[in-house]
């Protein structure tokens, strides 16, 4: 009967819970551009970013050049006017250095916060474009992580880590180059010792990487365990299942704890690994500073700003090798995310629309300007077709993924007013057939049309708009039960929501709530019954109040009496429009004008229950209860 | 709070020892490294004494390794005292959350029970990692390295009297600013997830009544208050650097001044003084990581709370009272005059009075409406909600005599929203008995009607399951609840409307073979489908949290309106399912 929950294949590796393996990005430079349209919105800020950034470096490394100065002229000789005229320099330079340092920072958060939330907007937007296709073969907690882990870490990225990759690099290149101004020969102990450091980071940071990996797949692994587990722990405590499930989860937990430490241990001795060898380097220029400075007479002041750049030139090193990884990371996030993007929308070419007529005497119609009792098609040409209900379908084939027909070119027509039922087995394609009246799937071959025009002519937006659904799973939405039924129509005022909800009969339990139509509904509607949900939806479509019904199950979880006592309102809802029902009460379906038996995708009678009834099949079967389906 | 966690670092305490001395150590060590290099400049390069120099580097050298070897064993301690304080938190809460009742576990919702496990253990383990590595680390800098500056020169040193209180009062100013706009940012991420989330799963809704329009403005409101949050917080916490810069630069600048007279005087060497800037670099840097771990153990101190919570969480169901050598004798189910409410705080009674006597063996059917509180009646029987007043009895004994494993040993039960687990058909039949050879299992199967099914399958009972079943339709899933529950030949059977997605013949099909395969067995079976109950030795009419009626079918249809009523809406058209 759970038509509705058909998904496409869930791979094993579908589940994008919080812990997804370590990935590197596919096409880095492809993704990079995508990225560089959205910061690159705000070129001109990012330009003030590189001048500030520039001038930042120039400052901050002229600043320790000053040091020279100060020392040799004004420290050693006692030149007390040019060391104070020399400090308050210095201090203009620090206080820029600070200024800009604040300026750009300031502006990185600006200009990622603003791309991010860019991203955010089009990626949420993109979501309202996909097909359902999509969401059948992706699960949400996939969706979802595009949201919490890849945006999050590209803020991080975009906010701190591209200026610290940024500057590392002009720091690094600055200081080298005073480093080379000031002692060729020093320089060459630098470069040992950065060499040194590159060995380090790839041996390291190759080992660290393995372990890296191990360490996200087995947080994967304890973080599913997790989620299923306390999902289903009503479960658990049923079987008392308690003490299986601890030993389960420990063993998980144990293994990811090792895992984690060899990654953690790893990552953290990067730091006083680079540090130290930083401090071998400093003495080592220390040394060969002081061999120099006595044999060819190198300048005190010169010694001890080359010492001070010794300390500036491996931080951009080890900065940049801490960055790598989170960099990727956030370019194979920024990857996933553009994938979803850029995935196709759904087909959407149709320039027939939905309008608001008021006729005249004569029985010509004119467009209305406001809300009328009339609806007509306007076709792209401007002539206006009355909406009257009349939905057939022609020789349709059609199936969710290659290997599987659904339905074998089905026919089938509704007229106005018609009440048509489907009734068959799980799986025969009564919910497809619905699935296709509004265009969520596309068909294979055949035509569809609407009142004559194929659907595929008519605009989505106002194909769905003319036709009201009631599924089987009821998806209720934080907020009021009111806001909820409001849902159906927006403008709806608090009579009219009333009204559809005492239609449904829903009024009843409502009353019954804390806080009546202003209970506040979290979780989905976890704390209300299927059946209550199902009430809820039938409002929600009551007061949208669309010329035509697709009743999809939908009230399966409510018992025969309420049901009955639904009925009048279902009855009054119903009248004058085309509604289509599926249902596996016959009680349900048994007033309906024309009954569709279906069967493994083809319709195999057909007519209303009378007539089913005096042809002795199926349907008859059914009826009498001397066949099944299953 | 961090009080209450520390029981938690047990079995890792030396690990954490050990971390705290080796970045203690680590950083006199580099502290020492510039008073070395002051040797050289100021005593090697004057006397030109190259032995004296080589000496004194090759001693930098080998505190350099020194001080490597004692970072590498900091991380290496961290990591496991860090990862080993996580793991151990998310066991004991983990295993806590076993102890949890059905109204425990509904007071938090599932999802945020997972974000406990997951992200705030992460953090807190991350946060004990990073504290054991930077929280001893700043303040061990921070002495040594003013103890060295005021060895080097008490008169400079100050300095640090003007700097440390400035630093220390502009970075408070910063993060007290700052904080409330952390956590205003949390909720406002919560907003934008949970809009999310709830379009993603509710997208057909979303798509039949065009109201995509509706949720991206929905969705923009939200994005458009994280952003101007995350802007305005993360604005204030950028100013963080420039100011250390100010106040680190401008120290050095008051040092020089100061400091010229005094080597004028010969009383400060030039090298000296040059170590000295570094001392104040540490030290203020010192400061500004003490800020920043200030900020993480804020956030830590959040996620310190929700997992206490959990902790502290009573499970209001125990086995206080029960005696753990009685096990449940028969299969007798009696209300006396029960009553229960959900919330205790409620006015309404969600069962009222119920007084019921089964028999062991007997059928019992449960009809009623929707919310007629049908589930919570029989949520009674295995102790999954506690009554309020009167006395729930399972074989003659109260239910609070039995421990919960006897008694759900014997009361086994097919919730309405049933789970199953990630595994093989075989693995999750399993769970009903652990012990359970193959022919218990196919006779289980046979009852349950899924047998058929399974055989069918390529790989029969190994078949895999995927996630939550995935790969089995509504009804083939509820059969294989039905075969697990079986399995544990339990003395009552309850079933909660689990056969709603099984056509009506095999739901016939079931029920007899309970009759003949489970004839001791009570079995207690809410359905919505009168044909399902019509031959049950007793009949539950519940409406609105009360027993209307109860008795075979032929009374009840003498008897009951309700009953009567029902019956004959169903008549209208028998039922099918499709």
């Amino acid at each position: 009967m759970a038509e509705t929950k058909r998904r496409g294949p869930h791979g094993p590796g579908g589940h994008g819970g919080p812990g997804r393996g370590f990935q590197k990005p596919k096409d880095t430079r492809k993704t990079i551009g995508t990225l560089m349209g959205y910061i690159g919105r705000s070129k001109w800020l990012l330009l003030l970013v590189a001048v500030c950034l520039v001038l930042n470096t120039v400052c901050s490394i002229g600043g320790s050049y000053m040091l020279r100065p100060l020392i040799d002229d004004c420290i050693v000789p006692g030149d007390y006017p040019r060391l104070a005229r020399t400090l308050v320099f210095m201090a203009c330079i620090y206080i820029c250095a600070a200024l800009l340092s604040y300026t750009y920072s300031r502006i990185m958060v600006r200009v990622s916060q603003k791309a991010t939330h860019a991203i955010r907007r089009d990626l949420f937007a993109k979501m309202q474009n996909l097909p359902l296709s999509y969401f059948d073969t992706h699960t949400h907690g996939e969706l979802m992580s595009r949201y919490t882990n890849d945006i999050d870490t590209l803020t991080e990225i975009l906010q701190n880590g591209m200026i610290s990759l940024v500057s590392g690099v002009l720091t690094f290149v600055g200081v080298v180059a005073m480093m080379l101004y000031l002692s060729p020969i020093l320089f060459l102990v630098t470069v040992f010792s950065l060499g040194l450091m590159l060995v380090v980071i790839m041996t390291v940071g190759k080992r660290s990487r393995r372990y890296f990996m191990a360490q996200q797949k087995d947080l994967g692994e304890v973080n599913g365990y997790i989620e299923e587990m306390i999902e289903g722990q009503k479960v658990i405590k049923v079987f008392n299942h308690e003490s299986k499930a601890r030993a389960g989860f420990q063993e998980r937990n144990v293994r990811y704890r090792r895992s984690a430490t060899n990654a953690q241990s790893f990552a953290g001795a990067m730091m006083p690994a680079m540090g130290n060898i930083s401090h071998i380097n400093y003495a080592l220029t220390c040394c060969v500073g002081a061999l120099l400075s006595i044999a060819f007479g190198l300048d005190l002041g010169s010694l001890v700003v080359y010492l001070q750049y010794t300390r500036q030139v491996s931080q951009p090193i080890s900065q940049v090798s801490q960055q790598v990884n989170s960099i990727l990371a956030a370019i194979a996030g920024a990857e996933r995310v553009f994938e979803v993007m850029e995935t196709p929308p759904e087909v959407d070419e149709g320039r027939t629309t939905l309008v608001h007529v008021t006729r005249a005497a004569g029985g010509s119609l004119t467009e209305a300007a406001g809300r009328s009792d009339g609806w007509a098609w306007k076709k792209p040409d401007g002539e206006l077709v009355p909406l009257r209900g009349d939905v057939r379908f022609q020789d349709v084939v059609f199936r969710y993924v290659p290997e599987k027909t659904i339905l074998h070119g089905i026919s089938l027509y509704a007229k106005p007013g018609q009440k048509i039922a489907f009734v068959g087995s799980t799986g025969a394609g009564k919910t497809t057939i619905t699935n296709l009246i509004n265009r969520f799937y596309e068909i294979e071959s055949g035509l569809i049309t609407y009142d004559g025009i194929d659907v595929r002519d008519i605009r989505k937006e106002s194909l769905r708009r003319s036709l009201g659904i009631v599924l089987q799973d009821t998806h209720l939405f934080t907020g009021t039960i009111a806001d909820n039924i409001r849902y159906g129509k927006l403008d709806a005022t608090d009579e009219e929501v009333r009204a559809a909800a005492r239609l449904a009969n829903a009024d009843t339990f409502i009353s019954h709530l804390p806080d009546g139509y202003d209970t506040w509904i979290t979780d989905d509607g976890g704390s209300l019954s299927q059946g209550e949900r199902q009430l809820l939806a039938i409002a929600r479509a009551a007061v949208a109040d669309p010329p035509v019904l697709i009743l999809d199950e939908a009230t399966s979880s409510i018992d025969t009496r309420t049901e009955r006592l639904i009925e009048k309102g279902m009855d009054s809802l119903m009248a004058d429009r085309t509604v289509f029902v599926i249902a596996h009460r016959l009680s349900t379906v048994r007033n309906s004008k024309a009954i569709m038996v279906l069967e493994q995708g083809e319709i195999i009678e057909r007519g209303d229950h009378d007539d089913l009834i005096a042809q002795g099949g199926k349907y008859y079967q059914l009826y009498t209860g001397q066949a099944e389906l299953s | 709070m961090m009080k209450k966690l520390w029981p938690y670092t047990r079995g890792y305490r030396k690990w954490i020892l050990f971390g705290v001395l080796c970045s203690a150590s680590e950083a006199v060590f580099e502290l020492l490294l510039p008073l070395v290099m002051a040797d050289i400049v100021d005593t090697g390069i004057p006397s030109g004494d190259t032995g004296y120099i080589l000496a004194r580097g090759a001693l930098m050298v080998l505190m350099a390794l020194v001080s490597m070897s004692l970072g590498i064993g900091s991380a290496v301690f961290s990591s496991r005292a860090g990862q080993g304080f996580g793991a151990n938190l998310r066991q004991a809460q983990y295993d806590h959350i076993q102890d949890f009742s059905f109204r425990n576990i509904e007071k938090f919702s599932t999802a945020s029970l997972v974000t406990r496990l997951t992200n705030d253990c992460n953090m807190l383990q991350m946060s004990l990692m990073m504290g054991m590595r930077l929280l001893v680390r700043a303040p061990v800098m921070l002495v040594s390295a003013l103890v060295l500056a005021v060895s080097i020169s008490l008169k400079l040193s100050r300095v640090f009297l003007v700097a440390m209180p400035l630093l220390l009062v502009l970075i408070g100013l910063i993060v007290k600013h700052v904080s409330p706009m952390f956590s205003s940012l949390q909720e406002r991420t919560d907003d934008v997830n949970l809009a999310v989330q709830e379009n993603l799963s509710g997208i057909r809704v979303v798509k039949s009544f065009v109201r995509e329009d509706y949720e991206e403005e929905k969705f923009r409101k939200r994005n458009d208050a994280l952003r101007s949050t995350s802007e305005r917080a993360f604005g204030f916490v950028v100013m963080n650097m420039p100011i250390m810069m100010l106040v680190t630069y401008g120290t050095i600048i008051a040092v020089m001044w100061y400091g010229a007279p005094l080597v004028q005087a010969g009383e400060l060497e030039v090298g000296l003084l040059s170590t000295f800037f570094t001392y104040i670099t540490q030290v203020l840097m010192s400061l500004i990581m003490v800020s920043m771990i200030m900020m993480m153990i804020t956030r830590a101190i959040a996620c310190a709370k929700r997992v206490a919570e959990v902790l502290d969480e009573v499970p209001d169901i125990t086995d206080a009272s029960a005696s753990p050598g009685v096990t449940v004798a028969d299969g007798s189910v009696d209300f006396d005059h029960v009553s229960f409410k959900y919330n205790d705080g409620s006015e309404k009674w969600n069962l009222r009075d119920i007084d019921l006597h089964i028999k062991s063996g007997m059928t019992v059917g449960v009809i009623g409406g929707t919310g007629s509180a049908k589930s919570t009646l029989v949520q009674l029987i295995p102790r999954l909600y506690e009554a309020q007043e009167g006395t729930v009895r399972v074989g003659g004994r109260p239910v609070q005599d039995y421990t919960m494993e006897h008694l759900r040993d014997a009361v086994s039960m097919v919730l309405q929203k049933n789970t199953l687990f990630s595994g093989t058909i075989r693995e999750n039949l399993l769970w009903g008995d652990e012990n359970a050879s193959d022919a218990d299992i196919e006779a289980a199967c046979e009852a349950a009607c899924a047998a058929e099914f399974i055989h069918r399958m390529p790989e029969g009972y190994d078949t895999d399951l995927g996630q939550g079943g995935v790969n089995v339709s509504g009804g083939q899933k509820q059969r294989l609840c039905i075969a697990r529950a079986i399995l544990k030949k339990p003395r009552v059977l309850i079933l909660d409307d689990s056969t709603s997605a099984v056509d009506t013949a095999t739901d016939a099909k079931i029920r007899a073979a309970f009759r003949t395969q489970l004839p001791d067995t009570t079995k207690i079976i809410i359905a919505q489908r009168i044909i399902s109950v019509m031959d049950a030795d007793l009949i539950v009419v519940m409406d609105d949290g009360r027993v209307a009626d109860a008795g075979t079918h032929e009374e009840l249809m003498e008897t009951s309106e309700i009953y009567r009523d029902v019956y004959q809406s169903q008549q209208e058209g028998a039922s099918i399912d499709g």
